[in-house]
């Protein structure tokens, strides 16, 4: 049932009307239940993967919490009888009990990810390799790929680890722990909420307030706006354009870079505001996934701002670790001894960025153009970190000219077309395909005159009159981004009745119109989705 | 109105209920404007909603019933001319045996015609087709509960129901494409397209000489199951109503469109044990007169203006002779409203031939 749908929408607006008319207590099994009946209907077969996820992690949170309260209670007990040595040596064992709790947890968990995922990909890939010597190939076995099993996956492990380090209470009501991981309206696309921050809000009594309600619907609607007037409608051009890598050289790459930023924004953030609407309307404060990511002024900030939930799972329970691990440690140690002092402390950072990078573009999907998507990121961070001390010495001998907008916009073109050329990998067949796109903006010069004679534009699918409405529907976007930056439009706009009214069915109206949906448009599910 | 307003639940109610009317009526006027008129292009959409202002005008005695080779086949006009009989072509494009039963169903609504005349060829299908045609038969339907009955037993997998009761779910990528006749038809005023249901082709195109292919086997040679229970509900229908159900194939017989043997006999076998009379009119064709070198428009897929004229003088003389049907010639009612349609049938046919030459 995809958020794109009819069906879709009057569940959701039914799932809304039957929490509200319940007793509060009972609105957390409306919840589930409308969670139940969502992911089933995508497929009984995913069903299963899912509600291991659910019992596994679970069961590894009880556990680890039922073991640290019971090692608590034994020191208090004992703790008179108990030298400092006979504790710290009492709590290490128990930690090291809780560990291998956790890795089991987590080996099953991206184990069931990595082989549901990563088979296929990893077949191919040897495959590949032994076709370089001659040697058969190996058979690719068609796996299942249960809907959101990254997202759930990650919300669920981000949970026992969050439990095994003390953060967070295990649950102890399995249904309402199912609620968390299954949410409807995040379980295919995010946000990946942490579970203090989401679960207690899933069970707690909510009030039908107008407040919410309106600011859920308006986001619902902008939601809907970007991805079937802006995202889906960019994506039949996008799509023409990798269709024929040959034919579209040149100055339609660099216009690809710009569409298919337009077209993902449309589609990620969309997605995220229906999702966030959705929520709202339950009366729920789901985290923010994306805030204005395209003003960004260099990769990490851009990074902060875009796909924020996924970021900091890979921060918290990658990034961080692996950079303060004890083999870390020792590596660090051992690269200043042998590098000098400069190099030596930069290799575990380096490292560990490398690989947090290497992981996401995994993450993202299961083919080498995710993987050197996602190095090419690390590796774009770490050479502006290393640009550092170069900005710093402009930056001093043009004071005045970092504290400008005109500056302030060159960043950002400068990190939108940055960001835009590596995420061109998503697009294409193969890594070769996009370098020989990419270096073709720089040769093919010819191909720019279509631009300007105005041929590029409707050679791509799309009439004259779409490229209009689409353009009106970005700059829209950009205006309403804009005047949402201090506090969102949504918000504000509840307090003018007359407003809040006028903006919805505009918005009603246009989608309707203009929206790519139904039969003859080939209006595709969200991409978060596919991830 | 602001956020200091008195009675911000009064505003918030009126600015909905606004909201809902005006944007109510704003998509209302949209879905007529999105809408195909069916005029420059798919004619064929035209031909389920011209009925009904036809038989507003009168009745008829006789109603064709199926797909293409009905309203490619049988001038009412001719009919009237030749033998004084009124009748009706409701055919459409690939229209299904379920459309045709429906369609049939929703006529019975208007007038109650002595004899239906069935074209057999869509039994081989069943299962929906093409969305498309679905629309082309359905959109144009009155709304009743045979039209609801209609859309439930066509849509394919693709299709929503909902999209029938607001076709702007349907039509709304058309925006870009509209043209000044969408606007001029959206509220009514529409040109007829058919003459008494029949689409008229002047062209000539005839068969390639080399043209045939060999008609290949048929896997499974018996007749769907649900598409024999729709001929069967149309049979009950028929009987219920005291009319007689008369069962055709067309005169054409294209390699691409070859009605096998098999297939016949069993509307042979069908028409016998419900006592039925079944034509078969592509053994016909000499007796016709059909000349496929100058009587189809496409290659001897349909037949052309010529060649509907001929078979139509055949057949009504058929109808008049084995079926009873009356002469209306004598009637005042009848033949002020016939003499108006069949001037109007030459008026685009003289029209048609000009542009062809």
């Amino acid at each position: 049932m995809s958020f794109t749908t009819l069906t879709f929408v009057l569940f959701a607006a039914l799932t809304v009307l039957v929490y509200y008319l319940v007793p509060a207590r009972a609105q957390w099994v409306v919840l589930l239940a409308a969670s139940g009946l969502f992911y089933a209907a995508a497929g009984g077969w995913y069903l299963p993967f899912i509600l291991l996820t659910i019992a596994s992690t679970y069961t590894v949170a009880r556990l680890i919490s039922r073991h640290a309260a019971r090692d608590e209670a034994y020191l208090a007990e004992h703790r008179a009888e108990m030298t400092k040595e006979a504790r710290k040596e009492y709590k290490a064992a128990g930690k090291a009990k809780r560990f291998v709790l956790l890795v089991v947890g987590l080996a099953f968990n991206f184990g069931m990810l990595g082989v549901l995922k990563y088979t296929g990909f990893t077949l191919e890939s040897i495959n590949g390799m032994l076709s370089l010597f001659g040697a058969g190939k190996l058979p690719v076995p068609a796996l299942i790929l249960p809907l959101g099993i990254s997202f759930y996956v990650f919300r669920s492990t981000a949970y026992i680890i969050d439990v095994y380090r003390g953060k967070t209470e295990a649950a102890t009501n399995v249904a309402k722990y199912a609620l968390f991981v299954s949410f409807f309206p995040a379980v295919t696309q995010g946000p990946i909420s942490r579970y203090a921050d989401l679960a207690p809000q899933l069970c707690a009594p909510h009030k039908a307030e107008w407040g919410n309600l309106s600011v859920g619907f308006v986001r619902v609607l902008w939601g809907y706006f970007k991805k079937l007037v802006i995202a889906d409608t960019v994506m039949v051009a996008v799509r023409t354009i990798v269709s024929a890598p040959d034919r579209y050289e040149g100055m339609y790459v660099f216009l690809l870079i710009v569409l298919y930023s337009a077209a993902i924004y449309g589609d990620f953030t969309g997605g995220i505001d229906v999702t966030i609407g959705y929520a709202r309307m339950l009366g729920l404060t789901v985290q923010e996934n994306f805030k204005h990511p395209f003003s960004s002024r260099n990769t990490a900030e851009y990074w902060n701002r875009w796909h924020i939930t996924m970021g900091s799972w890979f921060t918290d329970y990658v990034f961080y670790p692996l950079s303060i691990c004890r083999p870390m440690q020792k590596f660090s140690k051992w690269s200043r001894a042998h590098l000098g002092r400069a190099v030596g402390m930069r290799m575990p950072v380096y490292f560990a960025t490398l690989v947090t990078w290497f992981l996401t573009g995994l993450w993202h999907g299961a083919s080498w153009n995710f993987i050197v998507w996602g190095l090419l990121n690390g590796v774009v961070i770490l050479a502006s970190r290393e640009c550092e001390p170069l900005y710093a010495r402009f930056h001093k001998r043009f004071p005045k000219l970092g504290g400008t907008s005109g500056y302030g916009y060159f960043c950002a073109v400068r990190t939108f077309f940055l960001m835009g050329s590596i995420r061109i990998l998503d697009c294409y067949r193969n890594v070769p395909v996009t370098a020989k796109a990419f270096g073709s903006i720089f040769w093919r010069f010819d191909t720019w005159r279509e631009l300007f004679d105005g041929r590029a534009l409707t050679e791509l699918e799309l009439s004259v009159p779409a490229w209009i409405v689409v353009g009106c529907a970005v700059i829209a976007v950009f205006f309403v981004s804009r005047a949402g930056k201090k506090s969102s439009v949504a918000d504000r706009l509840v307090h003018r009745p007359v407003l809040w009214t006028a903006a919805c069915s505009a918005l009603v109206l246009v989608i309707l119109l203009f929206g790519s949906y139904g039969i003859g448009f080939d209006a595709g599910d969200f991409i978060y989705g596919q991830f | 109105m602001n956020r200091n307003a008195k009675h911000p639940r009064l505003t918030r109610a009126l600015c909905i209920l606004v909201a809902v009317l005006i944007l109510g009526g704003a998509l209302a006027v949209f879905d007529r404007i999105l809408m195909p008129k069916y005029i420059t292009t798919s004619r064929e959409g035209s031909l389920t909603e011209e009925y009904y202002a036809a038989v507003a005008e009168t009745n008829h005695d006789v109603l064709f019933i199926g797909d293409c080779e009905v309203y490619e086949s049988f001038v009412p006009a001719t009919l009237w001319e030749e033998y004084g009989i009124s009748s009706y072509v409701r055919g459409g494009a690939q229209q299904l045996v379920w459309h045709s039963y429906y369609l049939l169903e929703d006529a019975l609504r208007y007038e109650t015609p002595k004899a239906v005349v069935y074209n057999v060829l869509a039994l081989k299908y069943g299962t929906p087709q093409k969305e498309g045609y679905n629309r082309l038969n359905l959109d144009g339907m009155a709304w009743s509960a045979s039209k609801v009955d209609a859309i439930r037993a066509s849509m394919t997998e693709e299709e929503s129901f909902v999209s029938y009761v607001f076709p702007l779910l349907r039509y709304h990528g058309r925006w870009d494409e509209l043209t000044a006749e969408d606007f001029r038809y959206a509220f009514g005023g529409k040109p007829a397209e058919t003459d008494s249901g029949y689409l008229m082709q002047t062209a000539v195109v005839p068969p390639d000489a080399d043209a045939d292919q060999p008609i290949s086997p048929l896997a499974d040679p018996t007749l769907p199951a649900t598409a024999m229970a729709y001929l069967d509900k149309m049979e009950a229908l028929c009987r219920e109503r005291g009319i007689e159900l008369i069962l055709i194939k067309a005169p054409t017989d294209s390699w691409g469109y070859h009605w096998y043997d098999e297939w016949d006999e069993q509307i042979v076998d069908y028409a016998e044990a419900h006592g039925l009379t079944y034509y078969n009119l592509i053994p016909k064709s000499d007796e016709i007169g059909l000349d496929m070198t100058t009587d189809t428009y496409d290659k001897g897929v349909h037949l052309n203006a010529s060649g509907a004229e001929k078979l139509s003088r055949y057949f009504g003389a058929i109808l008049q002779e084995r079926h009873e049907i009356p002469d209306r010639r004598g009637d005042n009612l009848f033949a002020t409203v016939w003499a108006r349609r069949v001037d109007s049938y030459y008026q685009r046919k003289d029209d048609m031939m000009k542009g062809n030459s």
